[in-house]
């Protein structure tokens, strides 16, 4: 006999209390006896006819109001105009075809179930009965039945007797899943270098989020945060979704003095700094800024980027700093990337070195 | 009669009748908590139908030009245009929308609290732990398939949640670039997801949930219905009404009364306006952005994790996000698993039909407790901003008391119930044995004041007294009778170990006895 078995016939479990099984106990001796169960008690429906038929009323007028609230949910469907817009006190301006569809389907949901319980309530007995439980273990005898079948069915199988078979057997099983899992294949592409490349490179344009327009530095003033892509992104592409998922940029303009870190002052272009606006903790684009601290924060999870110090985390869940677009302003005196962006942007994952 | 004969010579259903026609189920209104999740399944089922008859699930650009004239000619999604249509142009699409939703919320919402009932009563004892994995099973894909089911609008809050969910799956050591290639058909959007997550969404998910739904019902009717202690009431029979005509007129209806109180609430209160928040574009954001309640908890493991990240060797492990998710299957499973604990604890392999007041299992009680406050922490943490800005606090600060808070508060609610439990067991013991108060103040013959007692009725006092208590394992003697010393497994160490914690006099008082009882009642045992 084990430990374990040992304790659990151990001493330790309770006995099975005297519930009386519904019947009454004899009393006196044991004060703890389940006294049975109480005697019905009688509702004002069971012995007086006129309040059952009250009842019989009450359910019927139930039923009634379904029935003309279902007809008013088919006029309202045919009546209301679906533009119209009504002013309902608490509500403000709502959808009028949306607001009497749903209250009249409502209503006539509500009163059908509302007169069921009532009936069920007041008409139907309530009288409670007991009924037996019985174990759902099966007894000995054909628990022991089973496994001699069970027996008797592999043996007659051959299965543990002929090797040959439940070896390739199994093997056949293993093998045809395969088959499946090779089909997924094609759900996607390999990661390949995908995610560590943007459009931006050397010479392209920084074009405004806002207008469509190559960004001068005298477009960006100190404090103001400006949205950007690069030149050659039209949403008319139909890959605008993936790459604006990868290229969407940020500028501020500080003053160059209160640019902390060295990289940054290097890359940057008369206090103007580009950054990655997608967040590397899961890829939300940035949009808040603050502009006496130069933080920004990401509004999905708030976390807070120092940009006068190298996009540094100061605040939240994110890993790592934004990206930084190294610029300069090109001979035609528009603001353009230097280089494309030196690390991955957006959010970390295994590969990112 | 004649239909009834055709159809039992060819499927047998007198058999099933007789068992079933008349089976008494126990009234209570804790048992309705249930229903209210199958026929909010129910309603999504036939919203959800009708839904997929309008809806669009491409991410193919289109332009618009339907009646919501605030979005006139904007570049969007088949997938969002669609759910606009339905929302303006079909009429009642927007009814069946609200309802769908709604339902959706109010399905997850009575699964937490059926799975509570269940839990804090003890319902999941044997032999219904199978039924409590389904039920657990139902609550994750009833999570997912939400998550999934407000993805599919394609709008900006939506695909903000899709974005997220490209950013967690990243994060997955080793794959996670493979996944999320493999998932999103490509780079992120992509054209794929949202085909891909409107045949999850309507087919796989829902599927397998109504398959786990059946088993639970039919195992609800092969077990018959558990019932609380009571005159009458035993681990051998089940007391209450016949299913018909009773609990079909009353469940029946109750269907009804859910779809009803459903409707309206669609038809007054507006949920997930996709029209207000304009077509998804990555490059856009909405702030406030939110999840739906049920992924709060999620939300907010996610924002109150610090971002770490391990660099090694040009990889980067990203801790920041792989352990909240990790963390979010974690909470979970637990629930799944108490079931199991708790039977290795007690040792006990009798069935339990009677429910267990929560005050009679301190330590259930206590961690049930502890698992809402975390999640409830959580959820707290997904909302930080929206606590931020309601009520005037740093976002900082709100963050660092979510990431004390899960740690502390779980412990300090675990403590507190466990006490609150024992106070509420002396007090049953009190008025089991001394009765209630009567409001008579009594002279004694010495001129003490004392105030008369009057006992319960036997049917009060039965439930009081009736209830399973155990003591806890004790270790076999170090050496057995022939001197030998006994090797004590470290699992058999642990569980006595368990047990004295679950049951020892830290964790229970001792019910009241016969003995006690008669004592009292014949005056010898004080006054009172």
């Amino acid at each position: 006999m084990s430990q374990d078995e040992e304790m659990s016939s151990a001493n330790n479990l309770p006995a099975e209390q005297d519930h009386g099984d519904g019947e009454l106990a004899v009393k006196g001796d044991n004060p703890f006896a389940d006294p049975g169960l109480p005697p019905h008690e009688h509702r004002r429906t069971d012995i007086d006819e006129k309040a059952a038929n009250r009842a019989e009323r009450q359910v019927a007028f139930l039923f009634l109001i379904s029935m003309l609230a279902t007809i008013g949910f088919i006029v309202s469907y045919y009546a209301i105009p679906k533009s119209q817009i009504v002013y309902i006190f608490l509500l403000g301006r709502v959808s009028a075809l949306n607001f009497s569809l749903g209250l009249t389907l409502g209503v006539a949901l509500f009163c059908i179930g509302a007169g069921a319980v009532q009936w069920a309530r007041t008409l139907m007995s309530d009288v409670e009965t007991p009924q037996e439980r019985h174990p759902i273990e099966a007894d000995k005898e054909t628990r022991e039945f089973v496994f001699e079948e069970f027996k008797a069915g592999a043996k007659d199988s051959a299965f543990g007797r002929r090797k040959l078979i439940r070896t390739t057997m199994f093997g056949a099983l293993a093998l045809v899943p395969l088959a499946g899992v090779v089909l997924l294949r094609d759900l996607g592409p390999l990661p390949g270098k995908k995610l560590m490349e943007t459009n931006w490179a050397a010479g392209k344009r920084i074009i405004n989020h806002n207008t469509g327009e190559p960004l001068k530095p005298s477009d960006i003033q100190v404090g103001s945060l400006t949205f950007a892509y690069p030149e050659g992104l039209s949403e008319e592409d139909e890959q605008f979704q993936e790459k604006i998922a990868k290229d969407a940029l940020m500028l501020i303009r500080m003053r160059p003095e209160d640019i902390k870190d060295k990289t940054e002052l290097d890359w940057s272009y008369e206090g103007i700094v580009a950054y990655s606006k997608i967040c590397t903790h899961v890829g939300c684009p940035i949009s808040l800024y603050e502009q006496q601290t130069h933080h920004v924060l990401c509004p999905c999870h708030q976390s807070t980027f120092d940009l006068s110090d190298g996009a540094k985390v100061i605040f939240g869940p994110a890993g790592h700093p934004l990206p930084q677009l190294k610029i300069h302003v090109g001979d035609d005196g528009f603001l353009a990337a230097s280089q494309g962006f030196q690390e991955p942007v957006g959010p970390s994952y295994w590969e990112r070195p | 009669m004649k239909a009834a004969d055709w159809a039992d010579g060819r499927l047998g259903i007198y058999g099933l009748a007789k068992s079933n026609l008349r089976k008494i189920f126990p009234d209570h209104w804790s048992f309705m908590l249930g229903e209210i999740c199958l026929y909010s399944f129910i309603i999504i089922i036939l919203t959800g139908v009708y839904l997929t008859l309008f809806f669009q699930p491409s991410m193919a650009e289109t332009v618009y030009h339907g009646s919501y004239t605030p979005l006139n000619g904007i570049p969007m999604s088949e997938a969002y245009k669609s759910t606009l249509d339905i929302s303006f142009d079909v009429r009642g699409g927007l009814l069946i929308r609200q309802i769908h939703h709604w339902a959706a919320l109010v399905f997850i919402a009575g699964m937490f609290v059926h799975m509570f009932r269940v839990f804090f009563t003890g319902a999941f004892r044997k032999p219904r732990e199978i039924n409590w994995l389904f039920g657990f099973l139902l609550l994750v894909l009833g999570f997912f398939d939400g998550f999934l089911g407000y993805s599919l609008p394609d709008d900006l809050l939506s695909g903000t949640g899709v974005r997220f969910m490209e950013g967690a799956v990243l994060s997955t050591p080793v794959i996670g670039t493979y996944l999320v290639m493999f998932l999103y058909g490509g780079e992120f959007p992509g054209n794929d997801i949202i085909p891909r997550f409107f045949t999850i969404h309507v087919l796989l998910i829902p599927g397998i949930m109504l398959g786990l739904l059946a088993a639970h019902l039919i195992l609800v009717f092969y077990h018959k219905h558990t019932q609380y202690a009571g005159p009458g009431r035993s681990e051998k029979n089940v007391v209450g009404m016949p299913l018909m005509p009773v609990y079909m007129a009353k469940a029946g209806g109750f269907f009804f009364l859910v779809f009803g109180v459903i409707a309206a609430i669609s038809a007054i209160a507006t949920i997930n306006p996709i029209w207000q928040m304009g077509p998804y574009r990555p490059d856009q954001v909405s702030t406030g952005a939110q999840p739906d309640w049920y992924m709060g908890f999620a939300e907010g493991l996610i924002r109150a994790m610090p971002g770490w990240e391990i660099r090694f060797a040009g990889h980067t492990l990203v801790l920041g996000v792989f352990i909240p998710l990790a963390l979010f299957g974690l909470i979970l499973v637990v629930l799944a698993l108490y079931p199991f604990v708790e039977s290795w604890v007690t040792g006990d392999k009798r069935e339990h039909h009677i429910l267990d007041r929560p005050r009679n299992a301190p330590v259930r009680t206590a961690f049930g407790a502890a698992w809402i406050t975390l999640y409830l922490v959580c959820m707290l943490g997904g909302g930080n901003d929206i606590v931020a800005t309601h009520f005037h606090l740093s976002i900082n600060d709100v963050t660092w008391f979510v990431r004390i808070a899960f740690f502390v508060l779980p412990v300090v609610v675990f403590i507190v119930v466990k006490r609150w439990c024992m106070g509420l067991q002396r007090k049953d013991k009190a008025l089991a044995l001394h009765g209630r108060e009567s409001g008579n103040m009594v002279k004694l013959p010495h001129g003490e004041f004392t105030e008369a007692h009057i006992p319960l009725e036997p049917e009060q006092l039965y439930p009081l007294v009736s209830y399973d208590q155990q003591v806890p394992l004790k270790l076999p003697p170090a050496v057995d009778e022939n001197g030998v010393k006994r090797k004590v497994s470290l699992n058999t160490k642990m569980r006595a170990r368990m047990s004295a914690y679950y049951f020892g006099e830290k964790s229970q008082i001792p019910k009241p006895t016969v003995e006690e009882y008669k004592e009292i009642a014949s005056g010898h045992g004080g006054h009172h």
